[in-house]
C-alpha cells in the first residue's frame, strides 16, 4: 500500500500572511501632505505703469531680518504678539486715523459690511531662516482665519472652516480678504 | 418520512482553513498595490517646520514637489542647501524647465489647478527660497504650498 502523505497543516500559513500584512500596514506611511497654501504675486510686467501707491495707513509692514528679528510697523516685535497686532490692524475697531480705511460694501448673505482696505506686507531678508518665515506666515494666516471665524460665527453661526454653503464661504472671504502680500525681495543683510 | 441523517454522523465537519492564507494574501497584495511608496529618493534633508494654519494637499497628481535642504551626504556635497527636483540635484535655472515638464504631463484643463509643494528644511535661509519663488513667478506657477507639519509653531534658538 502506498504511503499516505501526511496532510500539512496550513493553519499557520494564515498567521504568517497576517504578520506580513501588519508589517506592510505599519511601514507604509500614507503620508498626507499638509502645508500653508499661498498664491505668489504674478510676475511684474516691466512695461506696466507704476501701480498707484498704497496709502501708508493701509499697510502693515512686517520685516524679518537676517537674525530672525521682527520689525512690526517700525517697532521691534515678537511672533507671540504678531497675531493680535495684525488682527487689531485689520479690524481697526476704534476707527483710528492711522489704521486702515474701511469701505462699506454690500455683500450677499451678510449685508452691509465694513471691509478693511488694510494690507499686510511681509518682507524678509535673504538670511532669514525658513522656520521663522513660516512662523510669521502662520501667525498672519491665523490672524485672518480668526477674523473670518468671527464674521462667520456672527452671521452663519459656525466657524469658517465648518461652512458648507459655497456662497457663504465666498461672502466671508469678501468680508475679510486674505490681504497678505509679499514685497519684492530685497537684499538687505547681504548674501549668506 | 425519509431519513436524512445517519446515526453517528452528528460530528461537526472540520472547516478547512486552507483558503484563509489566500484571503490574507489577497489583502496583502491589495495594500501593496494601493499604498504609494516614495517615488523619489531624497538626497537633501527636509525636516519641515510645523504650523497650525495648514491645509491638506489634494489631488497628488497635480502637485509637483521641490525639495530644498542641506544634502544628506554632507561629506560629498557639502552643507550648503541644495535644490532637488525629481531624483537629482538641480539649480535655480532648472525650475522653469521642471515646471514646464510637469505641465506637459497634465491635462490642459487642469493646469491652472497645479500646485507646487515646497518641501524645505527648517534651517534653510530664505535666500535660496526667494530665488525659487521668483523663478516660479516667472513661469506663472503661482500656487504654492509651503509644506509643514501639523503642530505648534516653534521658533527655535531665538
Amino acid at each position: 500500500m502506498a504511503r499516505m502523505s501526511p496532510e500539512i497543516n496550513a493553519g499557520s500559513m494564515a498567521d504568517i500572511a497576517f504578520l506580513l500584512l501588519i508589517f506592510f500596514l505599519v511601514t507604509t506611511t500614507m503620508d498626507v501632505d499638509t502645508g500653508i497654501n499661498r498664491m505668489l504675486p504674478p510676475p511684474i510686467d516691466p512695461n506696466a505703469p507704476e501701480p498707484p501707491p498704497v496709502r501708508e495707513r493701509n499697510v502693515f509692514v512686517v520685516l524679518v531680518d537676517a537674525q530672525d528679528r521682527l520689525l512690526v510697523e517700525g517697532e521691534p516685535g515678537s511672533v507671540d504678539r504678531l497675531r493680535e497686532q495684525a488682527k487689531h490692524f485689520l479690524l481697526n475697531p476704534d476707527n483710528e486715523p492711522n489704521l486702515p480705511v474701511k469701505e462699506t460694501i454690500e455683500i450677499d448673505f451678510i449685508g452691509e459690511f465694513d471691509v478693511s482696505r488694510g494690507v499686510i506686507s511681509l518682507q524678509n531678508d535673504r538670511g532669514t531662516s525658513y522656520e521663522m518665515y513660516i512662523a510669521v506666515q502662520n501667525e498672519l494666516a491665523a490672524a485672518v482665519r480668526e477674523l473670518r471665524d468671527e464674521v462667520s460665527r456672527q452671521y452663519f453661526g459656525r466657524r469658517f472652516s465648518e461652512l458648507t454653503n459655497e456662497e457663504h464661504v465666498t461672502a466671508v472671504r469678501r468680508a475679510i480678504p486674505m490681504a497678505i502680500s509679499e514685497a519684492e525681495p530685497r537684499d538687505i543683510g547681504g548674501r549668506r | 418520512m425519509g431519513r436524512f441523517r445517519k446515526d453517528g454522523a452528528k460530528k461537526n465537519p472540520k472547516i478547512s482553513t486552507a483558503s484563509l492564507p489566500d484571503i490574507i494574501f489577497m489583502l496583502l497584495f491589495f495594500f501593496m498595490v494601493t499604498t504609494v511608496m516614495r517615488e523619489t529618493t531624497l538626497y537633501v534633508r527636509t525636516q519641515m517646520p510645523s504650523a497650525t494654519e495648514i491645509q491638506t494637499l489634494e489631488r497628488r497628481s497635480l502637485v509637483s514637489f521641490i525639495y530644498i535642504g542641506p544634502p544628506l551626504q554632507a561629506t560629498v556635497f557639502g552643507t550648503e542647501p541644495r535644490i532637488q527636483l525629481y531624483d537629482s540635484f538641480a539649480d535655480v535655472e532648472d525650475i522653469a524647465a521642471f515646471i514646464e515638464a510637469e505641465r506637459q504631463t497634465t491635462a490642459e484643463a487642469e493646469r491652472p489647478l497645479m500646485t507646487t509643494s515646497l518641501k524645505i528644511d527648517r534651517d534653510t535661509r530664505m535666500g535660496i527660497v526667494t530665488d525659487v519663488k521668483q523663478e516660479l513667478r516667472k513661469v506663472n506657477a503661482l500656487r504654492v504650498n509651503y509644506s509643514t507639519l501639523r503642530g505648534e509653531v516653534s521658533v527655535g534658538g531665538n
